[in-house]
């Protein structure tokens, strides 16, 4: 995103409104039944009595938790796996199998399957948001700690560096950024793992609450949630960029875009 | 070997480097590629040597094995007497480029070798900022590496590998990637180094005029495979300036190394078909 000034700010939110504007008015004016596109006006009135009623919080926090749970197990699992696939080849030559087969398998389709085996509590949805979370990292960090310049290895060598210092003094620092990268998608992947989760059989959760919102065919609702999910997505990831601004202050060359070492694994 | 070493007590032995009948090759015996041949020289203590060949000469290589990051096919390579069977502490390496990591501050970069070899940090610290100080990176200490120029950052380079002050400085082509006037300054700046702290440095570069500049020993290498095709001592008074450039006797000493560089060129070809 390029800097233009207060004026064009102002013409963006301008032309918010009117996009709002012009659907509200769509909607009133061709009569659109409210069970198949719900005015804005109703999606906002939902989500003002669905957070007023702690009815959404009460949901939303039960999402965050899993989210949360699950991308730190999902990323503490890829970062230990991803390291020893790293250093050890042999290690690697026996896993590839399995990293392929896993990596070409939408991970998201075994979401269902895995309420199944761990029940409609927190459990299944920690386990869903882990298993779609651990991908991209794990796969990121291999490519990070691996990508190193060989100049800068001979260097460590000729110090007459140990293969630990090798790794925490070279092979870390220098896998940061694709490991930054692979916690950006990470983090929303996980969000997407526990909703689909909660989809599948939950207890609590925006997603449990959504798919109650089908059946009463509150599609105004359903709206007002997808608008939380929305915001909760971006929260979630300005916390990580943010964190990786700090961390990464001497990377300067990838502040926009997300590069990942597979896009194929994105689901 | 000690990594701290006592310049006074090896002033008796004038050999600080020799290498006996080297030869590498890449690969199987029948099969493989010989980068290396034959090759033998020495380096006495305080020396400036210079090897000059073109690419794929294998002058990379050999700097390599004299680092101790690959092991000889065959031959000896000694550090005073001692032969080098691995990386040692008491070698200073530079690369071609600075190689320098960017998470570290310029005087973080330049401590790294402390920080590996566990050095006593207070000591190697004020070394470390004196060395900058001396190299005219007074100031920049606290900078990070991509807010200096390539020639900075390759003084950078060269005052990490003086660090834990080695016996001998090995450089593979160290200013190559540099423009041309930012590498003859560099090239003044290496010889006050080298006189001001007395040091021993094999050099290795593609330029003659670089070579013979700086060095008091050349080696020519000459390619497939790498073998020594003439090297000779080069008199020229010190601390010289770059006019010795535009000099009758540098002209003799660059004549000479393009002649044994060229004359082994045609018949090389040859060589490897019959190898």
């Amino acid at each position: 995103m390029t800097r233009r000034g207060p004026l064009a700010f102002a013409l963006r939110l301008v032309f918010i409104a009117a996009v709002l504007g012009l659907w509200e008015l769509i909607v009133v004016e061709f009569d659109i039944p409210p069970y198949l596109i719900p005015a804005p006006s109703k999606v906002a009135f939902a989500l003002y009595n669905g957070l007023a009623n702690s009815l959404y919080p009460k949901h939303a926090w039960a999402t965050i938790l899993e989210t949360l749970a699950g991308f730190a197990l999902g990323c503490a699992l890829a970062f230990l796996l991803g390291s020893i696939v790293a250093v050890f080849r042999t290690l690697e030559y026996f896993l590839y199998p399995f990293i392929v087969m896993f990596q070409s398998l939408p991970k998201i389709a075994l979401v269902p399957l895995i309420v199944v085996w761990f029940g409609l509590g927190l459990t299944s949805k920690i386990v869903g948001a882990t298993l779609v979370a651990f991908f991209p990292l794990m796969v990121n960090t291999i490519a990070g700690l691996r990508g190193v310049d060989e100049d800068r290895v001979n260097l460590m060598r000729s110090l007459s560096a140990s293969r630990w210092q090798i790794f925490h003094m070279l092979q870390l620092p220098n896998a940061m950024p694709y490991i930054f990268a692979g916690l950006e998608v990470a983090m929303i992947l996980s969000l997407i793992g526990a909703v689909v989760a909660e989809f599948s059989g939950a207890d609590k959760g925006l997603g449990m609450l959504m798919q109650s919102m089908t059946f009463s065919m509150d599609i105004a609702g359903q709206f007002s949630i997808l608008f939380i999910l929305a915001v909760l997505g971006l929260v979630l990831n300005g916390l990580v960029t943010l964190l990786r601004r700090r961390v990464l202050f001497w990377d300067r060359s990838r502040d926009t875009d997300i590069q990942l070492a597979n896009k194929g694994d994105m689901l | 070997m000690d990594a701290t070493v006592d310049r006074a007590s090896q002033s008796s032995t004038p050999d600080l480097i020799a290498v006996h009948r080297l030869s590498l090759r890449y690969g199987r015996a029948a099969s493989g590629v010989v980068a290396l041949r034959d090759i033998d020289f020495r380096i006495p203590d305080g020396a400036f040597v210079a090897v000059v060949g073109p690419s794929g000469c294998g002058k990379s290589t050999l700097l390599k094995i004299l680092a101790g990051l690959l092991p000889p096919t065959e031959g000896r390579v000694e550090l005073r007497g001692a032969p080098i069977a691995g990386p040692r502490r008491d070698i200073g390496v530079v690369f071609q480029s600075p190689v320098l990591f960017p998470w570290r501050t310029v005087v973080g970069n330049v401590m790294l070798p402390a920080d590996v070899q566990r050095l006593d940090r207070t000591a190697m610290q004020r070394r470390a900022l004196e060395l900058l100080q001396f190299v005219g990176l007074g100031g920049f200490e606290q900078r990070y590496p991509r807010e200096l120029s390539g020639g900075m950052q390759q003084r950078v380079g060269i005052v990490r590998a003086l660090l834990h002050d080695p016996a001998i400085l090995l450089m593979d082509e160290p200013f190559g990637a540099l423009d041309a006037m930012t590498r003859e300054a560099l090239n003044v700046e290496l010889q006050r180094i080298w006189i001001q702290r007395r040091i021993t440095v094999l050099f290795i570069t593609h330029s003659t005029a670089e070579a013979v500049f700086l060095a008091d020993r050349v080696i020519v290498l000459t390619p497939r495979p790498g073998t020594i095709s003439d090297q000779f001592d080069v008199d020229l008074p010190r601390p010289r300036s770059l006019e010795v450039m535009n000099t009758e006797r540098f002209g003799r000493y660059v004549a000479r190394v393009r002649a044994a560089l060229s004359a082994r060129a045609e018949p090389a070809a040859v060589g490897t078909v019959l190898e």
